[in-house]
């Protein structure tokens, strides 16, 4: 049996999930939240398997509610914006993407993506993440989403990310990208490669360093600050004489 | 102009009586207060929070099967996020066609 809560501000789009969650046997609804706040204060003492969530909801975001949880459960984002998929599966945790208005076949398929996710020796939560993206250590590029358009950016076209709030924005060759993405997920897309995170606020191209002077680095026209925790490790990493 | 209809609550609640008056029963309550929200907002040339308004109301228009109209929601969706009221009128005349059609259910 898996548990699952309900978080959606729309009274309706609650009564549907619950509706269609009671049709599944392997389902079990322990809480409908109209915010992510209430739902947020009953997982600090409950724990769940499943959550179905809104992404627009006021004030704080299905992805904000997200990102506040220190090990979220198997998620289903529940929206009426087909916008947000690929943002959506930045996130390991997230097994699908339904659209509203959702009906049961669609629904069904769902909750049995779920129910791979979900370990098979009891009713535990699946907290081993499980990655979506193919493991590949040949991966050049990287998909952003600007203006609803996905835009490949060749890894080495790319001088530096910079975090700039819920923003990061990527340099390149050709131009500059501001995205909506963290530092630490896009640190996670080029892992393995030449970049390494030597600020709290940037990544850089080792390949791409012009000079290295106390405690910044030169590239293309930008100085960046190193960070006392980071210096090692980039030194670790230059090819010194 | 599409008409509203029980086509998805139908297929939805199956032989559910139960659940389809407790739905019909929300849409009623809860759709005219998700109109007057966004018609304050509007009121107000408060356009980024209209979007979003609209934005939930595109599950209300789904869940009454105006398939064509939630097409007009979705690009007046876009046109408030860049503060325009293009398709206003037409968003509008959707808003009242399904309240006349709530209060014959």
């Amino acid at each position: 049996m898996m548990k699952c809560i309900i978080v959606d501000d729309e009274t309706a789009a609650r009564a549907i999930i619950s509706h269609l969650c009671s049709q599944v046997d392997t389902l079990e609804v322990v809480g409908e939240f109209p915010n992510a706040m209430q739902a947020i204060k009953y997982l600090n003492k409950n724990e769940v398997d499943l959550i179905f969530l809104d992404i627009h909801m006021p004030d704080f975001t299905g992805f904000d509610f997200i990102d506040s949880l220190k090990n979220p459960p198997n998620i289903i984002l529940t929206t009426s914006d087909k916008n947000f998929a690929i943002e959506a599966f930045e996130y390991d945790c997230i097994v699908d993407y339904l659209v509203k208005p959702v009906l049961l076949p669609r629904f069904l398929k769902a909750i049995q993506k779920a129910e791979n996710f979900v370990s098979t020796t009891g009713d535990t939560p699946a907290v081993a993440p499980v990655s979506k993206q193919p493991e590949s250590t040949s991966t050049k590029e990287l998909y952003v989403n600007i203006d609803r358009r996905l835009v490949k950016i060749d890894f080495d076209s790319i001088f530096l990310v910079e975090a700039k709030g819920d923003y990061i924005l990527i340099k390149t060759e050709g131009k500059n990208y501001t995205v909506h993405s963290t530092l630490k997920k896009i640190e996670d897309k080029l892992s393995g490669s030449s970049f390494l995170k030597i600020h709290r606020s940037y990544i850089i191209n080792i390949k791409k360093i012009i000079d290295i002077e106390d405690n910044s680095v030169l590239i293309a026209k930008d100085v960046i600050p190193i960070s006392r925790s980071n210096r090692p490790e980039l030194m670790k990493r230059l090819n010194l004489l | 102009m599409e008409k509203p209809n029980m086509s998805y609550i139908d297929t939805l609640s199956g032989s559910d009586k139960a659940f389809k008056l407790k739905l019909i029963s929300i849409v009623k309550e809860e759709l005219p207060q998700e109109i007057t929200i966004y018609e304050e907002n509007i009121k107000s040339k408060n356009f980024k929070e209209a979007a979003e308004n609209v934005h939930k109301l595109k599950h209300k228009i789904s869940i009454l099967g105006l398939e064509t109209s939630y097409q007009i929601a979705i690009d007046y969706e876009e046109n408030l996020k860049i503060a325009s009221t293009q398709l206003r009128v037409e968003f509008e005349a959707i808003l009242k066609e399904m309240t006349r059609f709530i209060t014959t259910l």
